[in-house]
C-alpha cells in the first residue's frame, strides 16, 4: 500500500477541491444541486438502466431457453436410454393426460419413446433439501418393472468434491440404471446384495441419502397416476402395433406403424 | 495522492496494489467460489466485466452526476452491468452460472467495484479509469486464479478439472470447503507479506534497536 489510499467510505473531497495534483482536472461539478435535479438525475439513469437491461435480456433470453430446453431434452434421454422422443404430461385431476386444459400450475413428468414409438419409461422431475440446497434430479422409472432406470441431479449445491459427487461420480449415478423400488440406501460394504439396493458415496451419506428420498418420496405420490397412465398407453400402443403388422408385413412394420397417440404430434412432444 | 503516469494506472493493480492481496478488498467471492479454478475465472472476467463498465461509465459521466447521489448513480450503473453479467453468463455457460449461485449477483456490492468508481474513476478521465479498471480487474482475477489453482489441486487434485496426480492422490477435500478458502487466504497473504518484507529489508537500511546499521545499509 503507498501513495494509492486505499478507498474509503465517506468522500473527503470537495468538489471544488478536485484535481488538486491528480491528473487533468475534471469538469467543475455543480456547488449545490437542487432536488429536482437530483430525482431527475436518478430517473434517467434508472430509464437507461432498465432499457440497457431489457435489451440485454432480449438477446440473451432465447439462448437461456433454449439451454433450458437443450438441457431437458438431454436428461430425459440420458435417464430412459433409448428414448428418441418425449411427450410431457400433466397431472390434472389426479388423472396424468396430455391435453390438460390449462397446464399452468399442473405437475408433469415425461413419457420417452424408442424411435419406433414404443413407450420406454416415464422421467420425472424431483426436487427436496439436500445438504445445503434443494437438489434437483431427473430420474426414468419403467412403470411395467417398476425399476428405476436412470438418475441425473439438474441442480445442486452440495459440497464440491464430497456431496457433488452425486452428480458426477458414476459408480453412485450409474447404480440407478437398474434398481427396484422402493430404494434403500446402504453403506459401502453393508449391502445385501438386494436388487433394491444403492450404495451411497463415502463422505457424503447426507447428499446419497437425500437422492434416495427424493426418488422414493416423488414415486410414493404420483406412482398410481403414471402406472395408470402406463397401462392406458401400453394399451393402446400393442393394439396399433398389432394391426401395423398384420396390414402391412413385417419387414415395412416399423416405420408404418402409428405412433402412439400423440406421441410426436401432440404439443408437448419434443424431438431429441 | 500523486501524479501517476498511465503505466502506473494500468500495472499496479495487477500486482503491487492488488485489490485482493494487497488492499484486501472483494473477499467474498474470494473465499466464496475459488473451490474450483473454473468458478474461479468466470467469476474474475464476469468481475472484470462489470468493473471495466461501470469505471468507463461513471467517469464518462463524473460531471453531471450530482455528488449527493452518486453512490445511489454509481450502484446503479454497477448493478446494470452486473444484471448483463448474470444473464450473459447463464446464456453461455449455464453449468458455470449455476455453481456460481448467488456470486454472480452480489457483484453488486463487492467493493472493489464500488471502490475504484469513488476513489479513482470518478476523479479521473476516462481514459485514465479504463486503465486502471483493467489493470484492477485483471488483479482480482489474478488473485482468483491463484486462489482457485492453489484450492483444487490440493483439495480436488486436478486444474482446470484435469486430473494432475493419477489415482495415488487423496485430495484434501478440506481445500475446496469454506475452510479452505480462509486457509488459502491466509498463507497466500502470508507468502505476499513474507515476499514484501524481503524486498523491504533488500532496499532500505534497517535500522536497528540500539543504532548500528546493516553493512548493505550506511549510515542510517
Amino acid at each position: 500500500m503507498s501513495e494509492q489510499q486505499l478507498p474509503m467510505a465517506g468522500d473527503a473531497q470537495e468538489p471544488s477541491g478536485n484535481g488538486a495534483g491528480e491528473g487533468p482536472p475534471p469538469a467543475p461539478r455543480q456547488i449545490e444541486a437542487s432536488s429536482v435535479r437530483l430525482v431527475a438525475t436518478l430517473s434517467v439513469a434508472g430509464a437507461l438502466a432498465g432499457m440497457a437491461i431489457v435489451v440485454a435480456f432480449q438477446y440473451t433470453k432465447p439462448r437461456i431457453d433454449a439451454n433450458a430446453a437443450k438441457e431437458l431434452a438431454e436428461a430425459v434421454t440420458e435417464v430412459l436410454g433409448q428414448a428418441k422422443t418425449y411427450k410431457t404430461i400433466y397431472l390434472e385431476d389426479g388423472k396424468f393426460t396430455a391435453e390438460p386444459r390449462d397446464t399452468t400450475g399442473l405437475d408433469k413428468v415425461y413419457v420417452g419413446y424408442d424411435p419406433n414409438g414404443q413407450p420406454v419409461g416415464v422421467a420425472m422431475e424431483a426436487a427436496e433439501p439436500g445438504f445445503q440446497d434443494i437438489i434437483d434430479l431427473l430420474f426414468g422409472y419403467d412403470p411395467a418393472k417398476g425399476d428405476v432406470i436412470g438418475m441425473k441431479v439438474l441442480h445442486n449445491l452440495e459440497t464440491p468434491g464430497l456431496g457433488a459427487r452425486i452428480a458426477t461420480d458414476s459408480s453412485f449415478v450409474d447404480q440407478f440404471n437398474d434398481v427396484s423400488t422402493p430404494l434403500i440406501g446402504v453403506k459401502e460394504g453393508q449391502g445385501k446384495g438386494g436388487h433394491n439396493e444403492v450404495v451411497m458415496i463415502t463422505g457424503s451419506t447426507i447428499s446419497s441419502r437425500a437422492v434416495i428420498k427424493i426418488i422414493n418420496d416423488r414415486l410414493k405420490a404420483i406412482q398410481k397416476p403414471v402406472d395408470a397412465y402406463w397401462s392406458s398407453i401400453a394399451g393402446t400402443t400393442s393394439a396399433g402395433q398389432r394391426s401395423a403388422t398384420t396390414a402391412t408385413g413385417t419387414h415395412t412394420s416399423t416405420s408404418l406403424a402409428p405412433v402412439p397417440a400423440g406421441a410426436t404430434a401432440s404439443s408437448g412432444g419434443g424431438d431429441l | 495522492m500523486k501524479e501517476t503516469t498511465a503505466q502506473e494506472d494500468l500495472l499496479r493493480g495487477i500486482w503491487r496494489e492488488n485489490p485482493v492481496l494487497v488492499q484486501l478488498l472483494g473477499l467474498c467471492p474470494t473465499l466464496a467460489v475459488t473451490g474450483s479454478v473454473d468458478n474461479a475465472v468466470v467469476m474474475g472476467i464476469a468481475t472484470f466485466f462489470v468493473l471495466l463498465g461501470s469505471s468507463v461509465l461513471v467517469s464518462t459521466f463524473k460531471s453531471i452526476i450530482p455528488k449527493e447521489v452518486r453512490i445511489s448513480a454509481y450502484i446503479l450503473i454497477i448493478a446494470t452491468f452486473v444484471t448483463i453479467a448474470d444473464m450473459v453468463t447463464h446464456a453461455l455457460v449455464p453449468d458455470i452460472w449455476k455453481a456460481l449461485g448467488p456470486f454472480v449477483p452480489l457483484i453488486v456490492v463487492n467493493c472493489i467495484i464500488l471502490g475504484r468508481q469513488e476513489a479513482f474513476a470518478s476523479k479521473n478521465t476516462v481514459w485514465r479509469s479504463t486503465l486502471d479498471a483493467v489493470g484492477m480487474g485483471s488483479g482480482f482475477m489474478v488473485a482468483m486464479l491463484i486462489m482457485g489453482s492453489v484450492r483444487e489441486i490440493i483439495g480436488n487434485g486436478s486444474w482446470f478439472g484435469i486430473p494432475l496426480f493419477g489415482g495415488h492422490y487423496q485430495p484434501w477435500i478440506i481445500m475446496i470447503l469454506p475452510p479452505g478458502g480462509f486457509f488459502t487466504l491466509g498463507f497466500v497473504l502470508l507468502a505476499m507479506g513474507w515476499k514484501k518484507g524481503r524486498e523491504a529489508e533488500a532496499v532500505r537500511p534497517r535500522r536497528w534497536p540500539h543504532g548500528v546499521t546493516t553493512e548493505v545499509g550506511g549510515p542510517v
